[in-house]
């Protein structure tokens, strides 16, 4: 497979701590690829180690397979997209647009300034300024100026997390279909699970600025590779080794038994998520369980003696 | 709530009334009234000490006025930018350097300006460095010129142009220049391009400041210039000591802040209009 980005064994040092660890990672060409974690886990730092805002301590970064670790930002064929968009406030979004192709001295800007902006529905909004914007027209002025480039690689850091959510989850959808359509290579960092779940090809889970599992999205869900990458993306029942997730675990009167496994327990308490209630059941002392319960199917009350069960294909065991 | 708003206004209201309206409609009075034999005023009433101010020679003085306010506002724009610019990338030490600017202030102005005396005479630190090294054999004529007027008041009003600056490029969001790198810029296009744009409101504001003192400055053309080259603050200081003429300095006053106005407000409107 072409890979559009490299990262060997690359590690970003401070004196007193370690941002990113010996990241080894490889970038399909044409992927949607998110780097996910909790806050502080280095997925920001190796974002911006590939822009060249900050430099490696150890390892290699190619691009189609040519170093770049020691070319400056502007001698990059990649764009970022910044949390905060980053737009220039005393340029128009034309004018914003426009600012890239004027550094390569682009002959024609009209011509591809006004596809990105009709891409990116901003057709009419040109002359807006960033203070006159919302701020998903923002976002599209920020996208629409990085994809104007027709960069090799695509960054977005967290690109929807300074929208409000009910955009958020249109934004999304949007993204997704601009990748495709577009069809150039996105690595996006974010610290949202559902995002990375939903919007990727391939997921690269960090931790502590290691990379703990590479896959896709259903690799990471069903078989993560460990307890951290197996509780970061969606939640997890650990009873005795075997993981178990809520949608997988039941509840029921009577035990189960055959391609099943069963254990007694107490109900503790229920939560409404509007499709679903998520049942706390508690098997011993310090070891509870979440079942997913359809809204129509939720009958049980604090205390009650139950069973929980779960089919044994659908237990996460790790090494 | 309005009771507070009265309270908190007051004080500064008052002292504005009394220390800057009052004196201001005083000197109003003076410059229409005549020039009494041991200064003062007297009657009648004239508009004779404006007509005066026509004379050539007078106008000659503002001329000189405005170029050098202008010249030592423009270097202290080059000068003060960079030094701003520098402050603020310099991460915990910007305290220290801010600190550097501002220690000159603890100093009275007027020993200051006799440093320079010192600094420029035809015997003084400058002449005898250059001397002994060999670089000239006559002493330069750097006292009581133009050069030694500009030389002081960019000195003496630097720092008025680099902490509004500096206030500006502080503000700055550092993720701005990222992306302008990010999107091709080198260094220097991200100066012109974004910084400098983004950076104008000080930039004006540090012109304004260091152009009206310049404007009102008389002890820098009198000790450096020398008396040679004055300008109009001298003018001004002039006619209430030695000439006896309090009446003709007020109506000068009053053209000094016309001029200031006159200059300040096509700025001002343009800022208002303008996006930052």
């Amino acid at each position: 497979m072409d890979h559009v980005l490299e990262l060997h064994n690359v590690s970003k040092r401070y004196p007193n701590h370690t941002a990113v660890d010996d990241v080894t990672l490889r970038v399909p060409k044409g992927a949607f690829f998110s780097l996910v974690g909790p806050s502080g886990c280095g997925k920001t730092t190796t974002l911006r180690m590939v822009a060249g805002f900050d430099q490696p301590t150890a390892g290699e970064l190619l691009l189609n397979g040519q170093r770049i670790e020691h070319l400056r930002p502007y001698e990059r064929n990649v764009s970022t997209v910044f949390q905060n968009y980053a737009l220039f406030p005393h340029l128009s979004a034309r004018e914003n647009i426009e600012f890239g192709l004027r550094r390569r001295n682009a002959p024609d800007l009209a011509t591809p300034v006004n596809k990105v902006l009709d891409l990116l529905h901003l057709t009419g909004k040109e002359s807006r300024f960033p203070h006159q914007m919302s701020g998903g027209e923002k976002q599209r002025v920020a996208l629409a100026r990085s994809l104007v480039l027709e960069p090799e690689l695509l960054l977005l850091d967290e690109p929807l997390s300074a929208l409000d959510p009910q955009l958020r989850k249109r934004v999304r959808v949007e993204l997704k279909a601009l990748q495709r359509s577009v069809g150039i290579t996105f690595l996006m960092v974010t610290h949202d699970q559902e995002e990375a779940l939903s919007l990727s090809d391939r997921i690269a889970v960090m931790n502590k600025g290691k990379v703990e599992q590479v896959g896709t999205p259903q690799e990471i869900y069903h078989k993560p590779a460990t307890r951290f990458v197996a509780g970061f993306l969606g939640h997890i029942n650990w009873i005795g080794d075997a993981g178990v997730r809520p949608e997988s675990t039941y509840i029921a009167s009577e035990p189960r038994n055959g391609i099943a496994r069963s254990r007694p327990a107490v109900i503790r308490h229920a939560m409404y998520y509007g499709n679903c209630f998520h049942v706390e059941a508690e098997i011993d002392p310090g070891i509870t369980a979440i079942s997913e319960v359809p809204t129509d199917e939720h009958r049980y009350s604090t205390g009650q003696q139950v069973h929980v069960w779960w089919h044994i294909d659908d237990e996460i065991r790790l090494p | 709530m309005n009771r507070l708003r009265f309270w908190c206004l007051a004080p500064a209201t008052t002292l504005l009334a009394v220390l800057f309206l009052v004196p201001i409609l005083i000197i109003a009075a003076y410059s229409l009234l005549s020039r009494g034999p041991y200064g003062g005023v007297m009657p009648p009433w004239t508009l004779e000490n404006y007509t005066r101010l026509a004379d050539p020679l007078y106008l000659s003085i503002l001329w000189r006025t405005s170029l050098y306010s202008l010249a030592a506002t423009a270097v202290c724009l080059l000068a003060g930018f960079p030094l701003a610019w520098f402050i603020s990338r310099s991460g915990p030490r910007k305290s220290l350097f801010l600190a550097l600017v501002i220690v000159p202030f603890w100093t009275s102005f007027l020993v200051r300006t006799y440093a320079w005396m010192f600094l420029l005479r035809d015997t003084g630190l400058i002449n005898s460095t250059l001397q002994s090294l060999g670089l000239i054999h006559q002493p330069l004529p750097l006292l009581y010129t133009p050069f030694a007027v500009i030389v002081g008041l960019v000195y003496g009003y630097l720092p008025f142009m680099i902490l509004p600056i500096y206030a500006t490029l502080e503000k700055l969001d550092p993720s701005l220049l990222e992306a302008s790198a990010d999107l091709g810029a080198r260094p220097i296009t991200t100066m012109f391009q974004i910084v400098i744009p983004l950076a104008r409101p000080g930039m004006l504001a540090g012109g304004v400041l260091v152009f009206i003192s310049c404007l009102g400055a008389y002890l820098t053309p009198d000790l450096l210039g020398g008396g040679k080259t004055i300008m109009i603050g001298n003018l001004v200081q002039n006619q209430f000591t030695a000439a006896r003429d309090w009446p003709f300095g007020a109506a000068l006053s009053l053209l000094l802040m016309a001029v200031v106005m006159a200059m300040l407000m096509p700025v001002l409107r343009r800022e208002k209009d303008g996006l930052l």
